[in-house]
């Protein structure tokens, strides 16, 4: 029995802020800051938006391709590291916004920015082993940076819904396999508003370690070499990791540029893989093969080798806005309008 | 407002449950147990249902002396928003500049924070309207 995506989709806030404009309150040089990361402006939500806005968005647009009654959702899971409540699921008011209540199972993960696409694998898990008809996986993120932290010219929002079934699957998963060891790269305490970074060390022993040792296990389970592959999707903190990622594996510019969205919307941290994704679906052909490897600190990667199938000719993919869409509906904002979006300013009494 | 009204009114604020007069047709929202026309003939045949979330702007207005917690928001739009399916509603409009909002403008439903009781309370959702997008 095939297990694959059923539906997708997608949301981007459409506010944009350039690294120009970060760097300029903070005397640095922001041209060289964007540069350097390969990020040409970030996305800012609202402030009446958070990861519980962003995944209903994303989990409606996936209905409005699919229309299936929620009622056959039986499990749905938010993978994020900004919930808005500490205690108290992000995932049930999604669940509650779609009607699919109260016959499901529902869950937050926490897994950095792979705690998407560990959904989407527990999805798998709960339709392939017949305890779901449909699980619903999401991964969505307002994450943010310290002020003047390097963090700040890439955290970014977004995020995007998967509908993970058997029925009418317009891409199955052929395989799904994950990397994971104990790599404290990244991390936030509790009650911390923002998180700390080990600096360089994200780079070498965190990010491409990772990603080499999933995506390196994922092509020998599978047989295959990168030109197997029509598209490619790596995890984006930046523009520049996931381009010198593809280089070192073997993977062309050409396998990568679909699904590569951090240099025009920043890093969506949670959403990033599950966007990319979204943003190769929104194009790919019946019979495309794509490969896509997400990665978390702390630290793991989740693989994952998928078919694009015939039923994606029948599938009705501009009932929903595309990513490429979202990408182009924005509004751009200077620091201070930023700095009272996120928070960032001090008011008397704090509130929304 | 108190958490447990709040939590009551959860379906129509996340999904614009409306009911509908199995007497006259007229379509309620909120949702009512009875027609404001029919009264008496109306009881016991109101059907629920879920508005589709589209509609057009009846009449608006710029506010700039906002509650302490828009304030972050200001100046924003609040409309009162003919459905498709004949109910009207009040709610913000967001997503679009205040001087590009007119009368006729349709607007589609989403769902964002409307507040919270603090730092320590709950955090209300509910919909507000953002432009359609041709
Ligand atoms: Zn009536």
């Amino acid at each position: 029995m095939d297990v694959g995506i059923v539906s997708y989709g997608a949301y981007v806030p459409r506010y944009r802020i350039r690294p120009q404009e970060i760097g300029k309150v903070w005397g640095a040089d922001g041209d060289a800051m964007g540069r350097g990361l390969y990020i040409t402006q970030k996305s800012v939500p609202a402030p009446d938006e958070d990861v519980v806005t962003i995944s209903v968005e994303a989990a409606r647009n996936m209905l409005l391709r699919k229309p299936i009654d929620p009622e056959c959702i039986n499990a749905l899971y938010v993978g994020s590291e900004s919930h808005p409540y500490a205690v108290k699921p992000t995932g049930t008011i999604v669940a509650a916004a779609i009607e699919a209540v109260p016959d499901l199972t529902v869950a937050d993960f926490e897994f950095a920015c792979k705690a998407g696409t560990a959904a989407i694998q527990v999805c798998m898990g709960m339709v392939g082993a017949g305890l779901a008809r449909y699980g619903v996986a999401i991964g969505a993120d307002t994450s943010q940076g310290a002020p003047g932290d390097p963090l700040e010219y890439s955290a970014s929002a977004g995020g995007a819904a998967y509908l993970i079934g058997t029925e009418d699957i317009i891409a199955t998963i052929n395989r799904t396999m994950s990397f994971t060891t104990d790599t404290p790269d990244f991390w936030r305490r509790e009650g911390r508003s923002y998180p700390s970074h080990g600096g360089r060390f994200t780079g070498g022993p965190a990010y491409f370690k990772h990603v080499t040792s999933c995506a390196n296990m994922l092509m020998e389970a599978m047989g295959t070499i990168p030109e197997d592959y029509d598209h490619a999707v790596f995890h984006q903190p930046n523009g520049k990791f996931p381009t010198r990622m593809a280089k070192m594996l073997g993977f062309s510019n050409g396998q990568v540029e679909t699904g590569l969205l951090t240099p025009f919307i920043g890093n969506t941290y949670s959403g990033a893989v599950p966007l990319g994704l979204a943003a190769v679906l929104d194009i790919a052909k019946p019979g495309d093969r794509i490969f896509v490897i997400a990665y978390g600190s702390g630290a793991g990667s989740d693989g994952f080798d998928i078919t694009v199938t015939d039923a994606m000719d029948s599938f009705d993919r501009d009932a929903a806005p595309k990513v490429r869409d979202l990408m182009e509906r924005t509004k751009e904002i200077d620091y201070a309008t930023y700095a009272k979006f996120r928070g960032k300013i001090l008011m008397k009494e704090v509130s929304i | 407002m108190a958490a447990p009204r709040f939590w009551r009114e959860a379906p129509s604020r996340y999904n614009l449950v409306a009911t509908r007069c199995g007497n006259c047709g007229s379509v309620s929202f909120p949702p009512r147990s009875f027609c404001p026309k029919c009264h008496r003939k109306s009881v016991g045949r109101m059907e629920r249902f879920r508005l589709a979330g589209k509609g057009s702007v009846y009449t608006y207005s710029v506010v700039h002396e906002v509650p302490s917690e828009l304030d972050m928001q200001k100046p924003y739009v609040i409309a009162m928003i003919e459905m498709d399916e004949g109910a009207k509603l009040t709610a913000q409009v967001i997503d679009v500049d205040p001087k590009d909002v007119h009368i006729g403008m349709r607007v589609r439903a989403t769902l964002r924070r409307l507040g919270d009781e603090g730092p320590d309370g709950i955090i209300h959702y509910g919909y507000k309207f953002v432009p359609i997008l041709n």
